[in-house]
């Protein structure tokens, strides 16, 4: 099989990318690799994933108006499409819309099924999984008001191991959020 | 531990086996994990890095299992330093790279190492040798379970934990092993095993260098995708691909032996001459000879005792582990002068390879 850019050398890289909302098998030489840069096949991938994302962004490089942005860490949906990566755990929330085409794309799953720490013990539940998402789910301050609420039902039903580690989980969650 | 105490000992992994260790050099699992309430490291200032690294340093050194670890800023070591960290895959190369507000810990054995603030808070990797990543797996889930409980970790319900690049989110868990190929490099279907592999989720990798040109024909396979799946379930995928590739490769080597026994013969014979006498000797050359020595032990023409010694080659003959054997910055044509001595000095016990079992079948040798 030869690299599909020069077309002459044979190809010794391979990976898949999604290229007009499909996901495309792109081969391609040594050199030709190392001229676009190709070093982590998933990272170069993302820069045309991002146009399976259902926003569209100005075409022109000039400044962006009306842009959505992170209002916990002031990253941009450019700044997005530039780097493939998000400016911190908020962005997830904020830049939502057609963030399932791309995990679908990517993972050809949307949901994860796997590890949760103990202070999510329902995440490891199946039923739980097919549920809708709240906004309590992905930001960390509706979180934590949700945990101050349970603790004062677990305090009323009188449930103290429950609170105890409810009161734990409210701390730590308060020290990092800065509000002690 | 200071870094002096690192270097002396080679990683366990090297001196220690694993199952199917002939084929499976290392089993490596990585977990990503982000702090709540602080930007992801690429996007973050100086300062925010800085107190995530603050919080997250003394978590790790008070886990049992990181007791009297080697712990230090990136800005504390010298370049050469964090080169060898690189070789001896405890660090990524970008991590080297890393400046204020970043650290890397690892426990004594350098099984367990964590990179603080590459590019999500925390990287951590267990490695084991030979194919053993459901173990590797475990003892890293045992030192997150206890991190978690005093470092609040990015999760979200429908997302998992959440990372940086959305290419790690879910379990932000990368599995891979190392694996030594010559069998389907030899018979050229080394690309075909790459597609294949590729086509069913796994990513094939040269460890040096991509497919044909891959050097010592030591190859990494590891998951793409890390939604979706439950951590055990994405292991046992990658443990059912590994145990086929296994089978692949050790039917290659017996159809070499089998229609070209004289080119198998040369090779490790060249390989033998090449290592023991040669004064002169670029990183290419020695790894891929190397590779045959390896390929040797694993047929039984070289005895077996060579094995741990060539696994420990590998990477002492790397540029940095060069340069602070010879406790200064050597140009490369110096280095190649000292990587030669080096494999003298360690091979100075090695006898030419036995080749009795297969010289019978010469002359079917239709090469
Ligand atoms: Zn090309
Ligand atoms: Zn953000």
């Amino acid at each position: 099989m030869n690299c599909d850019i020069c077309h002459t050398e044979k190809a010794t890289i391979f990976f898949s990318q999604m290229a007009e909302g499909k996901l495309q098998k792109v081969n391609l030489c040594k050199v030709c690799a190392d001229d676009k840069g190709v070093t982590d096949p998933t990272g170069f991938a993302l820069a045309d994933m991002l146009e399976g994302m259902g926003k569209q962004t100005a075409v022109d490089t000039g400044p962006a108006r009306n842009e959505l942005v992170c209002g916990s860490c002031g990253f941009t949906q450019t700044d997005f499409k530039k780097t493939g990566r998000f400016g911190c755990a908020d962005c997830y929330h904020v830049f939502d819309e057609g963030l399932d085409g791309l995990l679908e794309a990517m993972h050809k799953h949307t949901r994860h099924v796997g590890k949760a720490p103990q202070s999510f013990p329902e995440a490891n539940d199946r039923a739980a999984a097919s549920a809708p998402v709240s906004v309590a789910e992905t930001n960390p301050r509706a979180r934590l008001s949700e945990l101050r609420q349970a603790l004062s039902k677990s305090v009323e039903d009188e449930d103290y191991e429950e609170a105890a580690r409810l009161r734990d989980a409210i701390s730590r969650l308060e020290t990092i959020l800065g509000e002690s | 531990m200071r870094f002096s105490t690192l270097l002396k000992k080679p990683a366990e992994w090297m001196r220690t086996t694993g199952p199917e260790n002939d084929i499976v050099m290392t089993s490596r699992v990585r977990l990503a994990r982000n702090l709540v309430g602080f930007p992801f490291p690429g996007w973050a200032k100086k300062d925010d890095r800085t107190r995530v690294m603050e919080k997250v340093r003394p978590a790790l050194e008070e886990l049992a299992e990181m007791k009297d670890s080697f712990s230090e800023e990136m800005t504390q070591l010298t370049a050469i330093e964090k080169q060898v960290l690189v070789e001896r895959h405890l660090i990524s190369r970008e991590h080297a790279a890393k400046g204020p507000g970043c650290a890397t810990v690892m426990n004594r054995k350098q099984t367990v190492s964590v990179m603080i603030n590459e590019e999500d808070h925390l990287r951590m990797q267990a490695i084991r040798p030979g194919l053993q990543l459901l173990a590797a797996y475990r003892s890293l889930d045992q030192i997150d379970t206890e991190l978690e409980v005093d470092l609040p970790y990015a999760f979200d319900r429908q997302y998992g934990y959440l990372t940086a690049c959305p290419t790690n989110l879910g379990t932000g868990m990368r599995a891979s092993a190392m694996l030594h190929l010559p069998g389907l490099v030899l018979s050229e279907q080394i690309n075909q095993t790459i597609q294949g592999a590729n086509k069913i989720g796994l990513a094939v990798r040269g460890l040096y260098g991509e497919g044909t040109e891959a050097l010592a024909n030591l190859f990494q396979i590891s998951n793409q995708n890390t939604l979706g799946m439950r951590e055990e379930d994405i292991i046992a995928h990658l443990d059912r691909v590994i145990g086929q590739l296994i089978a692949n490769e050790k039917n290659a080597r017996m159809k070499i032996l089998e229609d070209r026994p004289t080119m198998m013969q040369d090779q490790i014979g060249r390989a033998f001459a090449v290592l023991k006498y040669a004064h002169i000797i670029s990183s290419k050359e020695a790894l891929n000879h190397l590779s045959m020595i390896r390929l040797g032990c694993d047929l039984g023409f070289i005895p077996e005792e060579e094995r741990e010694c060539i696994t420990v080659l590998l990477t002492e003959i790397q540029p940095a582990h060069l340069q602070i054997s010879a406790k200064c910055k050597l140009s490369p044509e110096e280095r190649d002068i000292l990587r030669a001595d080096i494999i003298r000095k360690s091979l100075i016990g090695l006898t030419p390879p036995d080749f009795g079992s297969i010289l019978t079948n010469r002359d079917n040798d239709d090469e």
